[in-house]
């Protein structure tokens, strides 16, 4: 590895003879004193190797000094985390099953193969949460506030899906659902069976999320829920962004959505908006509240989005 | 928790099973080759060649000896644990899918598919001590139940042999005159097929899971229905608690509904359950396909789940797991 042709012995049984005029590289052989010397002037030319022992977060680290192949000095540092595994208290007969050889597929087996390896994720059993609750909906005011903290940036939201900052209305890629969200408003359970039925009964292809007796998920109900808990905020002023509303908005309750219809040209609001919320007693209470509030020098209508019978 | 995640199987699991003192993992899978691991750290021990068809499940004896398999090449192999070498093959007429020591490692209950113009049936098979004793015949052949016969294990004492299968009725026989004694009831039993059977750590009870989404919770002597377990995907792998009153189970997934799955990988995961108040206690998640086994290790600290990714996670629980309250 110096850079050194060492000389080969067949097997190490074999008698020293360094007039051997064979050149073949090996690993260095512990009998040729000659080279074990120069080893040694090599060697104290690098530092010590140190091993920063384990620490309580399990972290030990060992710098070792090298010569690389050019002959250049290399510092390696190795960093490993010391776990403990769960302490296993195993009987006699277990102890000695672990020191059992390896037989089979295992025998050839070589340090590097990657059959067994920890999870780079820490998985947890996670607690179901309460109905109502999903993981996505509490994600969910997160995203948009995140959103929106860019600087007002225009927010693109479809309102057939409901999918932010991908693609506007007219362009959906699931146009087909425009349908199902309006009969979900008025009567949900008949119009999807009737929906289903009719759809087998032409002998279309009817998704399993729309045949009878499928359920739906919570997460698209909280969705549609949420659209109908949505309110809607005209006479706004030019300068009216999304954060401005979610600020007025929020002390009502949780926010889901916030939409403020932007025009494209001039980039200024085009005077009205969107506010979904979460509850719609927030929502009622944000009506009865903000409709007729003076704001940045204009007088808010807030209402409904779409007119509400029950 | 951090699983460790065992690769050795290139085609799905099928079945996973520790030793009595739970320093083994033994894998059976599709590709033939069962499997043997350290229970500790996933260390894989060696594998036994020698079948030529998907092994559908695998009983170890309590000294952890003797190994004995089940496999659709129509043998049933034993093994010698400790090197992998075969120490006898029984031979059947058609796959043989469910294979279970009695206690006490004399007796052995294998299950056999229908195949062509056998139907399915229930052999039990004597072992001998010294291998070279082993002969072939059957102390007792059981015929009758429709349809595949997905496990069959033997009842507290060797008493009885418990049967449970695709025509979703669980079956309680004399294991001595191989009679009929008692079947589920059909009204609150299971609908579609029951895929997995487990025995509680002291044989009084046993969980079954089916196809039809629920898990239920029987006694073994008098077959009645204790407890029910409801999730919404169909139960492949069910797993009981020795240490802690917990169920866990494992699933897939409808084949219809593979089209439409949400894009998320990782994200089958084996649903814990109370056993008592049958309520869900949270989902451990990790597979990248169906979970199709399960079994936990006898101390109750650890357990591990095999999928149709062909997959072994190895689960060590937090300290806090043992801390759980409803």
């Amino acid at each position: 590895m110096y850079g050194v042709v060492h000389f080969t012995t067949g097997s190490l049984n074999m008698p020293i003879d360094k007039s051997d005029p064979n050149p073949n590289q090996s690993k260095a052989s512990k009998f040729r004193w000659g080279e074990l010397e120069e080893d040694d002037n090599l060697d104290f030319l690098l530092p010590p190797k140190e091993v920063i022992g384990t620490d309580e977060n399990g972290i030990k680290k060992v710098i070792e000094y090298k010569f690389n192949d050019e002959g250049n000095k290399v510092k390696i540092t190795t960093t490993t985390r010391v776990r403990k595994l769960a302490k296993a208290r195993l009987n006699r007969r277990a102890v000695e099953r672990r020191n059992w050889e390896k037989f089979g597929d295992a025998v050839h087996e070589d340090v590097g193969s990657r059959l067994t390896m920890v999870s780079t994720e820490e998985i947890i059993l996670e607690r179901p949460r309460a109905p109502g609750m999903k993981a996505e909906e509490i994600k969910v005011p997160g995203d948009s506030l995140a959103q929106l903290s860019k600087g007002g940036a225009v927010l693109m939201v479809c309102r057939t899906c409901g999918k932010k900052g991908d693609h506007w209305t007219s362009k959906c890629p699931y146009k087909d659902l425009a349908a199902p969200v309006e009969t979900f408003v008025d009567k949900p359970v008949a119009s999807e069976a009737s929906v289903a039925a009719s759809g087998s009964g032409k002998g279309a292809y009817v998704p399993p999320s729309m045949r009878a007796g499928a359920e739906r998920t919570a997460g698209s109900d909280m969705r549609r829920r949420n659209d109908e808990n949505s309110v809607r905020v005209t006479n706004l002023s030019e300068d009216t962004r999304e954060p401005d509303l979610l600020e007025l908005f929020r002390p009502f309750g949780a926010v889901t959505r916030v939409y403020v219809a932007m025009d494209q040209k001039t980039g200024t609001s085009r005077g009205f908006g969107f506010v979904n919320f979460v509850n719609r007693e927030d929502a009622q209470r944000a009506i009865n509240k903000l409709n007729g509030y003076g704001y940045d020098n204009l007088i808010l209508r807030v209402e409904w989005a779409t007119p509400r019978a029950n | 928790m951090r699983p460790i995640l065992m690769k050795g199987h290139e085609r799905p699991l099928t079945f996973l099973k520790y030793n009595r003192d739970g320093d083994l993992l033994f894998s059976c899978a599709k590709d033939h080759t069962p499997t043997v691991w350290f229970a500790d750290n996933g260390e894989r021990l060696g594998t036994y060649r020698g079948h030529n068809g998907a092994v559908w499940s695998c009983d170890v004896s309590r000294d952890s000896m003797r190994l004995i398999t089940g496999s659709a090449d129509q043998t049933v192999k034993l093994w010698n644990v400790q090197t992998g070498a075969q120490l006898y093959t029984f031979n059947f007429g058609s796959p043989a899918r469910s294979v279970d020591f009695s206690v006490g490692d004399k007796l052995a209950v294998i299950t056999t598919d229908p195949f062509m113009e056998l139907t399915s049936a229930i052999h039990v098979k004597r072992i001998a001590r010294d291998p070279t004793e082993q002969t072939e015949e059957s102390e007792l052949v059981i015929k009758g139940p429709q349809g595949r016969i997905n496990r069959a294990v033997w009842g507290p004492l060797n008493r009885t042999i418990v049967s449970a299968g695709e025509d979703a009725v669980i079956r309680i026989w004399d294991s001595e005159t191989g009679k009929l004694l008692r079947e589920a009831d059909k009204e609150s039993g299971h609908k579609k097929t029951i895929t997995s059977l487990t025995k509680s750590a002291d044989g009084s009870h046993f969980l079954t899971g089916s196809l039809d989404k629920s898990a239920k919770l029987w006694d073994t002597r008098s077959l009645t229905l204790i407890k029910t377990y409801v999730t919404e995907r169909p139960v492949n792998a069910v797993a009981m608690s020795p240490l802690l009153d917990h169920v866990v189970l494992g699933g897939g997934q409808d084949a219809s509904a593979v089209t439409t799955t949400d894009h998320r990988a990782g994200k089958f995961e084996a649903k814990f359950f109370d056993k008592i108040l049958q309520e869900e206690i949270g989902g451990v998640k990790g597979h990248f396909g169906p979970i199709n086994a399960l079994a936990f290790n006898p101390d109750g600290k650890s357990f591990s789940s095999g999928g149709e990714d062909g997959y072994v996670r190895l689960h060590h629980f937090d300290p806090d797991y043992f801390n759980i309250k409803i």
